[in-house]
């Protein structure tokens, strides 16, 4: 009986739903765009505001240069030290985090629409007039080597850093972005002032806002936190070389559990075999359980807590990358198991029922992604990050609905290659 | 000149001069056979989340059993007598959904996010579930594969969290929230598909239910729909509150030596058992919430201006307490000094700043900024119906009620500073405590 009700909800699913956000571009006087999502319920706003190049931006005498400025921006602006700039943050309950990526530096700030242009201020003196003051800039120094000590023994990161070593060549991406102990050792305050002037330029800054804003006055916002910078700026970087082929690295460390980390490369943004590639990463590694390798590596065989793959979009080498975990007398079983996946997959294809699901998953749960103002902020720095089109949004489930599974079977035999797939496995494994 | 402006701003904006929010409204009932239900409106996007939460955790398991909570939050999915293995997933996905599940000492808890006109089938699938689970030995058996491959992967993994495994464990002498919940591993070796089931079948039931949703949806409709699904299961009869094994009195300090070679950043934790928020009487816990943040909770408190700005001796400091427990909590501060400073050194630090700080008292500058931040917070917590949705189902399985929640932010700021040096001098004068040292064995650091 329930089936039958069961049944009845599929047949509702014949038409996907729109994401019901609706987003404009606003261009301030000074000239600087942004995307807005404007929604007075709740009195704040958020703003999301990504400096492309990031840490790759490092000249190579100066890894870690990025990192480390980024972590200073709090620490002393304009005429506040630390202690001033941080009791200002929180006397106007505003809330600014700071990350830093191989490909931007990003910026979160959630502001009370009552203390807005008080925490605009703010923001602008850290990301325009940040100070570097000597005793900050030591201690923070200190953390990041105590981050990057902290690196060096959790296999969680030593996977993915072997991996890119071995990857990439002399291309920044082939090094942690938090640099090493020695080159953050070695940073002078005039690396910090060089990376800062490389990075923060207007022609970098992408910015998502969603909330309590109108346009006119996200574009006096904009003007006033970004307008001094300078229009460009910052070295060019090149596409990262691609160093490995297929097969396994295994590096030695003490643990139960190994972690591992593969992939190869994988398709741009803006190749017209895109969508069905991004389906095909659904159905291989999605995370949900009805994706190939989580099904077969956990559910059937009980191998590991959780694997799945992404279609990283890198800017200057995108890829098709995966991790797991898994005990060391298992995990050669799971690797074998992936490798025969990967092999079925460019082989075979996928079935219909595979891709049926995973469109209706993607489709489904895409409009449901746009709740609330910190993650839509989030979404459409993202979506210009990565080059999309501002309708994108409102086209996307169309263009996942239109995937054929002739276009899956062209994609997989283009995307999956069994034999450039590398592992690299940190731990104690038997057997390989 | 900043600074300045600041000043103004704070004057201006007092905890009464926050807005009133269009989000958030609640509506509470309890259907006949004792389930209780929390609706949280959002009508920002057409989205709604489910959730089911039991009064039942890694705290109420049977002696020898541990992690038999979270293993059967896992055996949910395996199937019931209507639904195969997987299906509930592959339905709720199929319907443009996500779930998951989640086990913590005093709950478990399953969420759903659908479009809000997906929520009856949600009901149906989490009301078939909650008394026709059948579980395939098969299956339970690799799933046991799974937990044990999580527990590596979290735990065993980790030296920090087999750390605080065993300060847990020191904390509490008899109370069970000295259990991991993901068990330990050689009771999870021998955990049993029969054990599973006796657990579900005792706690799994309408009347040790919490149903929350939030969303886009009407607390009538939603209050029909749970008629119409969770209103026809039979209540388990006898299920009273929940009785742990109580704390004798503790009379003892105690010290915990974890030595791992993979230790990159050595540090020293101190804990203390703390009075958690109780029905009508949350006084207690928000001046310990406070007390956290004015000692450890940002970059103006006094362990991260004194030990890393001032005297630049620490890499981070903090002070943690979580009130919402169903049992008695703690209280623990953190130090993890510069290289060069030993954990003997960093230990003295933290009680020399616990001196300090009865020494100084509170600066009401610094005491209104810390509560005009929690005021704040509950218009940022409003942005994200997911959060309030988890914040309800928290509360009302520690023992808390609608109106306690509500009551809250009030409660807060009615906390005054004599309040919080009342409870700090009760939290490090009248209690004992558990020292712990994370740090590389002896020989390797000489």
């Amino acid at each position: 009986m329930i089936r039958a009700v069961f049944a009845f909800y599929f047949a509702l699913l014949a038409v996907p739903a729109g994401a019901q956000v609706q987003i404009e571009e606003v261009t301030s006087p000074g000239g600087i765009t942004a995307w807005l999502v404007e929604d007075h319920s709740i009195p704040f706003v958020a703003l999301d505001i990504r400096f492309q190049g990031g840490t790759s931006l490092d000249l190579p005498d100066a890894r870690g240069a990025t990192y480390l400025m980024t972590g200073l921006l709090e620490e002393g602006a304009s005429d506040m030290d630390a202690q001033a700039f941080a009791a200002m943050e929180e006397q106007l309950a505003a809330r600014f985090s700071w990350d830093a990526y191989r490909d931007s530096v990003t910026i979160n700030a959630e502001m009370l629409t009552e203390t807005r242009a008080a925490s605009v201020d703010l923001l602008r003196a850290a990301i325009t007039s940040p100070r570097f003051d000597e005793a900050a800039v030591e201690r923070v120094r200190s953390q990041v080597l105590s981050i990057i000590a902290g690196d060096e023994q959790d296999p969680n990161e030593l996977a993915p850093d072997q991996f890119n070593a071995l990857a990439y060549g002399d291309h920044p991406y082939a090094t942690p972005g938090t640099g090493t102990a020695e080159t953050v050792a070695a940073l002078t305050r005039d690396d910090l002032i060089a990376a800062h002037q490389q990075l923060f330029t207007q022609d970098r800054v992408f910015v998502g806002a969603a909330g309590d804003i109108t346009p006119e006055e996200l574009g006096a916002l904009l003007d006033r936190l970004l307008g001094d910078l300078p229009q460009t700026g910052g070295r060019e970087l090149t596409e990262a070389p691609w160093e490995l082929s297929g097969g396994l690295t295994v590096v030695e460390f003490p643990t139960p559990q190994a972690v591992v980390f593969f992939g190869h490369p994988g398709i741009e943004r803006n190749d017209p075999d895109f969508f069905p590639a991004f389906v095909l990463n659904q159905i291989l590694g999605g995370g949900n359980f009805r994706s190939r390798l989580l099904r077969e590596v956990r559910v059937e065989r009980g191998l590991t807590y959780g694997i799945g793959t992404v279609l990283s979009l890198s800017d200057h080498r995108p890829m098709l990358l995966g991790q797991f975990s898994s005990s060391n007398n298992l995990v050669a079983g799971a690797i074998e198991v992936i490798q025969d996946e990967w092999a079925d997959i460019a082989t075979n294809g996928v079935t219909e029922a595979e891709l049926e699901a995973a469109k209706l998953f993607l489709t489904g749960a895409y409009p449901l992604r746009f709740d609330g103002n910190a993650t839509i902020a989030g979404i459409m720095a993202g979506m210009q990050q990565d080059g999309m089109p501002i309708d994108y949004i409102a086209t996307r489930n169309d263009n996942v609905m239109a995937v054929s599974l002739a276009d899956v079977q062209r994609v997989a035999t283009r995307l999956m290659q069994p034999d450039a797939l590398h592992f690299v496995v940190v731990g104690q494994p038997e057997g390989l | 000149m900043h600074i300045r402006f600041g000043l103004v701003i704070i004057g201006l904006l007092s905890w009464a001069g926050l807005p009133a929010l269009a989000t958030g409204e609640i509506t509470e009932f309890t259907l006949e056979n004792g389930m209780q239900a929390v609706v949280i409106e959002d009508h920002r996007s057409p989205a709604v989340v489910h959730m089911v939460w039991y009064r039942v955790g890694a705290a109420d398991e049977p002696p020898g059993q541990s992690g038999i909570a979270h293993f059967l939050e896992h055996l949910m999915f395996k199937g019931t007598e209507i639904l195969g293995d997987g299906e509930f997933s592959e339905i709720v996905e199929a319907n443009g959904g996500t779930d998951n599940a989640f086990t913590s000492w005093d709950y478990t808890g399953y969420i759903q996010r659908v479009a809000a006109d997906r929520l009856g089938l949600l009901m149906e699938m989490e009301a078939d579930r909650m008394r026709n689970l059948v579980l395939d030995p098969a299956v339970v058996a690799t799933e046991r594969s799974v937990i044990l491959e999580e527990r590596a992967q979290r735990t065993d993994s980790s030296p920090s969290a087999l750390y605080n495994e065993q300060l847990r464990a020191s904390l509490y002498l008899a109370h069970p929230y000295r259990i991991p919940i993901i068990g330990w591993r050689h009771e999870m070796e021998g955990l049993t598909r029969e054990m599973a089931l006796d657990f579900y079948e005792e706690f799994y039931a309408p009347n040790n239910a919490v149903l929350i949703v939030a969303g886009d949806v009407q607390p009538e409709e939603v209050r029909a729909l749970a008629e119409q699904y969770y209103g026809p299961i039979e209540p388990t009869p006898g299920l009273g509150p929940r009785v742990r094994p109580a704390e004798p009195p503790q009379i003892a300090d105690r010290r915990v030596i974890y030595e791992d070679p993979t230790v990159a950043s050595p540090y020293v934790s101190i804990m203390r058992l703390a009075p958690s928020r109780n029905t009508g009487d949350q006084e207690e816990a928000a001046a310990l919430t406070l007390l956290a943040q004015i000692l450890g909770g940002g970059q103006t408190s006094l362990l991260t201006r004194v030990l890393q700005n001032e005297e630049q001796s620490s890499l981070f400091t903090a002070a943690y307490y979580n009130g919402l427990t169903y049992d008695d909590g703690a209280f623990t501060l953190v130090n993890v000094p510069v290289p060069g400073i030993s954990l003997e050194e960093a230990e003295a630090d933290l009680e020399r700043m616990i001196a300090r700080f009865f020494e100084d008292g509170i600066d009401p500058v610094q005491f209104e900024r810390v509560k005009f931040l929690y005021a704040a917070s509950e218009i940022y917590a409003a942005d994200n119906a997911s959060g309030l949705a988890r914040r309800y189902g928290t509360a009302l399985t520690s023992g808390l009620t609608v109106a306690d929640v509500q009551a809250w932010p009030d409660v807060i700021a009615a906390t005054t500073i004599e309040d919080v040096m009342a409870a700090a001098e009760r939290l490090f004068y009248d209690t004992h405590t558990v020292t712990g040292y994370l740090t590389t064995p002896t020989e390797a650091t000489q």
